[in-house]
């Protein structure tokens, strides 16, 4: 990525409700001055909620890396959420729609993945969790989705 | 009430205590011309000195007891609301905690001068001694002010945090049988808590058949916050009351189906007035307009 969209990187502690509210927050201002429309925006700050809660909740707190990226014909808004919890055991279960280990709805994972372009999880039991989503101001055609 | 004499004869912090005492008027009004005090009482040079003063006696109170290095000293005690009060007039015009410790450690000059002018010798083990205690009792000073400061605004926020959770969730009697709730901001856990109870407290209250939790100042519904009204919603059928969700604004509509909540159990509407004219409906209660009825007939 651009060394410009490096300088601009924010993080975030997420250790407990009020984090959260400071992450969509941040979020939503972040995707807003990168010129997110109004459906957009929600869908990021609602995918930065999901996985954010994960964080804190399965995770037990960690941080939240925002950066804003310009690949040159558009721009857009990278999460990288890092907790050093558990880890996840099963991926595949963990993405399966109405799984949960929480007790909540199950669609945390799989709903944020939905919400977002690119969506990465890098987890091992025991070493902690990194998620990244990646959100473009407009869809980028399929051809490239390997970018970044 | 200390004569000079019994004073000198006691320890160093006894001995500063009664310098405290007898110098009252010099030391306050030194103080009085500091940064600190000046910049806080800018309309009356004469209330700088009076709480310069009341500093100066709680000082002298601490240094009486010999607990000078202690912020939990309880001559302290008199003087925290003034000196919190004083930080936090500081802190709005602009000044750092650290420019306001600055400025608290600046009120130990004027002092030792004052004390050494009290020792013909200054070079006797007591003078060291008595210039030392007045040191520490005024860098604990410092930190009681810092400490004061840090309180009140932990202490102002928890306020404000319960505030906002009380304020945030009216319960509204629209009709009879038909109570509302404007949800606005976040929909955390404990709000959702306080939302449930008070709607379910109205249901009983108000006899309602129909609730309308009204979503259009909530503005990120995820799948937690979706959870939360679902309980909501099931809580109060059990309770013989049917509940509307209304104020889905577009953005979060897509949203939630991308999402993958479904909220097919739940009757939904676009507005608060669709999900009013609904209950109203259900009811069998009809709303028309009186001149329109009056030609009618």
């Amino acid at each position: 990525m651009p060394a410009s969209g490096q300088a601009s990187a924010t993080s975030l502690p997420i250790g407990s409700d009020a984090d959260l509210a400071w992450v969509r927050q941040q979020v939503r201002q972040c995707a807003a001055q990168l010129g997110f429309g109004l459906v957009q925006q929600t869908k990021v700050v609602t995918a930065a909620s999901e996985l954010a809660r994960n964080t804190l909740v399965h995770g037990g707190g960690g941080r939240v890396e925002i950066t804003p990226l310009d690949d040159g014909r558009t721009r857009g808004l990278r999460m990288r959420f890092t907790d050093e919890g558990p880890g996840i055991r099963d991926l595949d279960l963990a993405m399966t729609d109405g799984w949960t280990s929480g007790g909540g709805l199950g669609l945390g994972l799989s709903g944020a993945k939905r919400l977002v372009h690119e969506f990465a999880v890098d987890t091992e039991p025991g070493r902690g969790t990194t998620v990244t989503a990646v959100a473009w101001v407009t869809p980028v055609p399929s051809s490239r989705t390997g970018v970044g | 009430m200390d004569v000079p004499e019994q004073a000198a004869a006691g320890s160093a912090p006894q001995r500063v205590s009664g310098f405290f005492e007898r110098r009252r008027e010099q030391i306050a009004q030194r103080w009085a011309d500091a940064p600190l005090f000046r910049s806080v009482f800018t309309v009356s040079r004469d209330e700088a000195v009076e709480a310069c003063k009341a500093v100066v006696d709680a000082l002298s109170d601490v240094t009486a007891t010999g607990r000078i290095e202690d912020i939990g000293a309880p001559g302290f005690a008199t003087v925290r609301r003034q000196l919190g009060g004083m930080a936090a007039t500081r802190a709005r015009t602009g000044c750092t905690s650290a420019q306001i410790a600055d400025e608290v450690a600046a009120l130990r000059g004027p002092a030792v001068e004052l004390l050494r002018e009290e020792f013909p010798d200054p070079s006797t083990a007591d003078a060291h001694e008595s210039v030392l205690a007045l040191t520490l009792v005024m860098s604990t000073l410092r930190l009681v002010v810092m400490e004061t400061a840090l309180t009140e605004g932990a202490d102002l926020i928890e306020r404000q945090r319960q505030q906002l959770l009380e304020v945030a969730t009216p319960v509204i009697k629209l009709w009879e049988g038909t109570v509302a709730v404007p949800l606005i901001g976040t929909l955390d856990s404990a709000r959702s808590q306080v939302v449930m109870e008070s709607l379910l407290e109205a249901i009983v209250d108000q006899r309602a058949r129909y609730a309308i939790l009204d979503i259009t100042g909530v503005p990120t519904v995820d799948s937690l916050v979706a959870q939360h009204l679902m309980k909501t919603v099931a809580a109060a059928r059990l309770m013989g009351a049917e509940c509307i969700v209304s104020g889905i604004r577009p953005a979060i509509a897509q949203t939630i189906v991308q999402l993958g909540i479904d909220l097919g159990t739940v009757v939904t509407r676009a507005s608060l007035a669709d999900a009013l004219a609904y209950a109203l409906g259900r009811q069998g209660i009809e709303v028309s307009r009186a001149d329109a009825g009056a030609s009618a007939r």
